[in-house]
């Protein structure tokens, strides 16, 4: 399992990449949604901050049930419910086995069981699931989650704000696509993967 | 009247206050408890007001109606962390709630309701 520390590291290197794209997943949010992505999931890390200081945790696993108690009850869109249940399903995982892999797969099963999404419909998904494969496969690289933050571009959107647009939703990036994309960059930033 | 509840639960704070007017109006009785906005009352969903919702529902059996995405998700999320019994509703979001109202007001049971619901189920 990660350490408390561990955990806070990519957590607060999330929170930081968050802060300084706000306005452009805000931005990419206001092409095929709302345009409330960025002030959404600052609002959540800026709660999941104070919890994560205020906090005295044990290991990893509550790092991430803390964090995602604060990113359910403070973003307010759709990320709310999808972030609370990744980072909930991946805090119960952890304390089960020490295999990073099983542990995204199972805040990606969380997602899918919330959101109803499947690869392919232009949501977070679509970064979530191809970073479990490579991460089972031993090689997730930045590079591999960029590349599959790029390939939402061209998807058309059928789940969330953005499946009102129909074939206007090709084009743009999906933006939760793109935030989810800093969180496992971050794991991959802060060295976790191979721990 | 019923024993089963409705709860509303809408992007907006206006849209929600309305909706439970416009039942009310038809259903005095029925209890219905609404949830609308984020926190601070912007266009999104609030766990806390969702929550408050389930809680303040004078029935331990309700029907609930959303609007879109993440009211229906958070409100998924509020029902996995209750002990009442919720049912999510995938019908349109005025005109199923209307139905539901006027019928349970109406004394209607349980089950005529969810027949009476299932033509206008489009989520
Ligand atoms: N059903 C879903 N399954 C998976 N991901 C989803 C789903 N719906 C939305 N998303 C993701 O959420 C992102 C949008 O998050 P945001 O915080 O802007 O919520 P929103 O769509 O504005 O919420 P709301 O439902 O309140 O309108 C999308 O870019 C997409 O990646
Ligand atoms: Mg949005």
């Amino acid at each position: 399992m990660l350490t408390a520390e561990q955990t806070n590291r990519w957590l607060e290197r999330f929170a930081e990449k968050i802060e300084a794209n706000k306005d452009y997943l805000s931005e990419l949010d206001g092409i095929i949604g709302d345009g409330d992505h960025g002030n959404n999931m600052a609002r959540g890390i800026e709660e999941m901050r104070k919890k994560l200081q205020a906090a005295d945790p044990a290991n990893g696993s509550e790092v991430l049930k803390n964090a995602s108690v604060a990113l359910l009850s403070k973003i307010g869109g759709a990320a709310g419910p999808l972030y609370g249940t990744a980072l909930l399903e991946m805090s119960k995982q952890m304390t089960e086995a020490d295999d990073l892999s099983a542990v995204v797969k199972a805040g990606l099963d969380g997602v899918q069981k919330r959101g109803k999404a499947e690869e392919g419909e232009k949501t977070m998904v679509d970064v979530f699931a191809p970073v479990y494969r490579e991460l089972e496969a031993g090689n997730l690289t930045v590079e591999a989650v960029e590349d599959a933050v790029e390939a939402t571009r061209e998807l058309k959107a059928t789940k969330g704000r953005a499946s009102y647009l129909g074939e206007r939703s090709i084009g743009e990036l999906d933006p939760g696509a793109v935030s989810i994309g800093y969180l496992f960059i971050s794991l991959i930033e802060e060295g976790l993967t191979d721990v | 009247m019923s024993d089963i509840g409705i709860i509303i639960s809408s992007h907006v704070a206006d849209l929600a206050h309305g909706v439970y007017r416009m039942l009310k109006e038809a259903a005095p009785e029925v209890s219905i408890t609404y949830a609308g906005g984020t926190d601070d009352d912007d266009i999104g969903s609030s766990f806390e007001k969702i929550q408050a919702a389930i809680e303040a529902n004078e029935s331990s059996h309700c029907l609930a109606f959303y609007d879109l995405g993440s009211a229906k998700m958070t409100m998924e999320m509020a029902i996995d962390m209750s002990d009442k019994k919720i049912e999510l509703m995938d019908v349109s979001f005025i005109e199923g709630a209307y139905t539901a109202a006027s019928l349970l007001s109406g004394g209607a049971t349980y089950n005529n309701v969810m027949e009476q619901l299932a033509p206008l189920n489009i989520k």
